[in-house]
């Protein structure tokens, strides 16, 4: 049974009730930061109840679950507003709404095993450094050093490469039988491009992988680090493996990739161990998630619904509106976070100096009143590169081009080889409340063109 | 009032413009490549950099706060960069010409 929305979107009865449950809670005891709503996809209903109800929402303490208090933007222009004022909205310190790292964990890309607990809490208490956690001016010299790595001229010297490697990957894929489309596709194109970013081995590319993943995820049963000991030790060995190739590439002559260009700023002889890892691990994240979980989006989104996949198929010069669209509607980072520098009054609520925001694109992207039918999967919508998914402001989304030419390029390759692709039963979606993501995808290939 | 975009291909589009828009909805509604606009035109993307003429460089007047924010931030900025969103046409930039940089 399937119950109509007002806006035109169906409910499986799983879902109506879901949606039920949510609007009964008292409205101070939701927290749309509980990773636990998002294999699901409840967190809209907690999302278009905000909107609504509580646009912008105070989660205190004991309804966080381990997250400590914050508050939550909802409403597309409150999220551009805070997004595009660093002064009042202070990224120092913080990416996105977690759980305060223990002292050992904060320590552990840098401890090799001799560290007193003194030492492990300065580096806790000093908080993490990268260059988006960083306001101006650092922001801008440590943004500075790396950027040239995706500059234009650069993702147009890649474009041959991701096109050539994106056939190769297509034409190596199992014709008629079920598998993993995340693993064999998404993944395999996106690491490649990242090991080609970081100017890293090839055949290591999976390392590179491993390393996001599990910096992005909580330890546990079946998540990519089994226990907290696993994790700490993954994250020693990637600051150990880019100081390594940092302090080589100093000697080497000067390249295009990430590490070469930090390793030939004049100002990265002068960075802290913690900015060092900071900047490489927001580099690393940002190249591989985003992108991989939007490619596996679009391949979900197209093949449920057919009307849309249509309109693609016959007319392919919809490719990157239907990118941008699909950027949208996943929203692969689902928020940034800040803390405000001072008492900041936004909707007749007061968010107190020092407190933490969750700027929840995620549900700014479904705004009613910014972006109609928002909620529905439109390849042909007007003007679809309107979205938060990258975020505004001085922070905003370094690598967005060339997310979106990694979408384009795979997407050019496989309308010419594959008349159709079949997902098979539902994904198996990421237990994150910051990456919104498919951990696995089932599809089949009936036949090649 | 007229004003020309000089395309990152090097040729040029002289595109017809009412008084009181921003240059980069000028420039979207005549689907200028390289100028997006994605963020509705607050200074808050850099998807409508552009090079303004050195003879119109006074009458476009100075960057504003987030513009030049932005522009830190930003691919390929120089001494004549502007974000279009922040340059509003009136009968004063008749003639106008700025070269579109790309993103």
């Amino acid at each position: 049974m399937t119950i109509s929305l007002s806006r035109g979107t169906e409910l499986t009865a799983e879902q109506a009730e879901a949606r039920e449950r949510i609007y009964a809670m008292p409205l101070e005891e939701l927290n749309p930061g509980d990773p636990d709503h998002y294999p699901s996809g409840n967190m809209h209903f907690i999302f278009e109840r905000l909107r609504a109800e509580d646009p912008v929402h105070f989660t205190p303490d004991e309804h966080s679950g381990d997250l400590e208090h914050y508050w939550s933007l909802t409403k597309w222009e409150d999220i551009q507003a805070a997004d595009t004022n660093h002064e009042l909205f202070s990224a120092e310190g913080i990416v996105t709404l977690n759980r305060p790292l223990t002292a050992d964990e904060a320590a552990a890309p840098f401890n090799d095993g001799t560290m007193t607990p003194e030492e492990k809490e300065a580096i806790r208490a000093r908080g993490t450094r990268s260059l988006l956690s960083m306001d101006p001016p650092d922001h801008e010299t440590h943004r500075g050093a790396v950027s040239e790595g995706v500059s234009p001229a650069n993702l147009a010297a890649m474009e041959p490469i991701i096109r050539e490697r994106a056939g190769e990957i297509l034409d190596s894929l199992p014709i008629g039988v079920e598998f993993d489309f995340v693993d064999k596709v998404s993944v395999e194109l996106t690491a490649m491009t990242l090991a080609t970013l970081f100017d890293y081995p090839q055949e290591k590319r999976r390392q590179l992988t491993r390393w996001s993943n599990i910096q992005t995820s909580e330890p546990g049963p079946g998540m990519p680090a089994e226990t907290m000991e696993e994790k700490n030790a993954a994250r020693r060995e990637f600051f150990v493996a880019m100081s390594d190739i940092i302090e080589r590439r100093r000697a080497e002559p000067p390249r295009m990739d990430f590490l070469s260009l930090m390793a030939n700023s004049p100002h990265s002889q002068n960075y802290t161990e913690t900015e060092l890892v900071g900047d490489c691990g927001v580099l690393l994240v940002g190249g591989n998630d985003t992108t991989r979980n939007t490619i596996s989006g679009s391949i979900y989104l197209l093949d449920r619904n057919p009307e849309e996949n249509a309109k693609l198929r016959a007319n392919p010069k919809l490719i990157p509106s239907m990118v941008s669209e699909t950027i949208r509607w996943q929203t692969p980072l689902t928020h940034m976070a800040r803390r405000t520098t001072r008492d900041v009054e936004i909707k007749g609520k007061v968010i107190p100096k020092g407190d933490r925001v969750a700027m929840w694109y995620l549900s700014g992207n479904r705004d009613e009143d910014k972006i109609q039918n928002a909620d529905a999967y439109i390849i042909d919508r007007k003007n679809p590169r309107q979205h938060l998914s990258f975020g505004f402001g001085i922070h905003r989304c370094l690598g967005n081009k060339l997310a979106e030419l990694q979408l384009k390029v795979i997407w050019e390759e496989m309308l010419v080889r594959f008349p159709e692709i079949n997902v098979i039963g539902e994904p198996d979606r990421s237990h994150s409340n910051f990456v919104r993501g498919y951990e696995e995808m089932t599809v089949v290939i009936p036949r090649r063109n | 009032m007229e004003v020309t975009f000089v395309l990152q291909d090097g040729t040029s589009r002289t595109v017809e413009a009412e008084d009181g828009w921003k240059l980069m909805e000028v420039a979207v509604d005549n689907a200028i490549p390289g100028i997006d606009g994605d963020c509705g035109g607050e200074a808050a993307c850099a998807t409508c950099h552009v090079f303004v003429a050195p003879e119109w460089r006074a009458a476009t007047g100075e960057r504003t706060e987030p513009e030049q924010d932005m522009l830190a931030s930003t691919f390929g900025v120089r001494e004549d960069s502007r974000l279009s969103c922040q340059i509003r046409t009136s009968a004063a930039l008749d003639g106008l010409v700025v070269e579109v940089v790309g993103s």
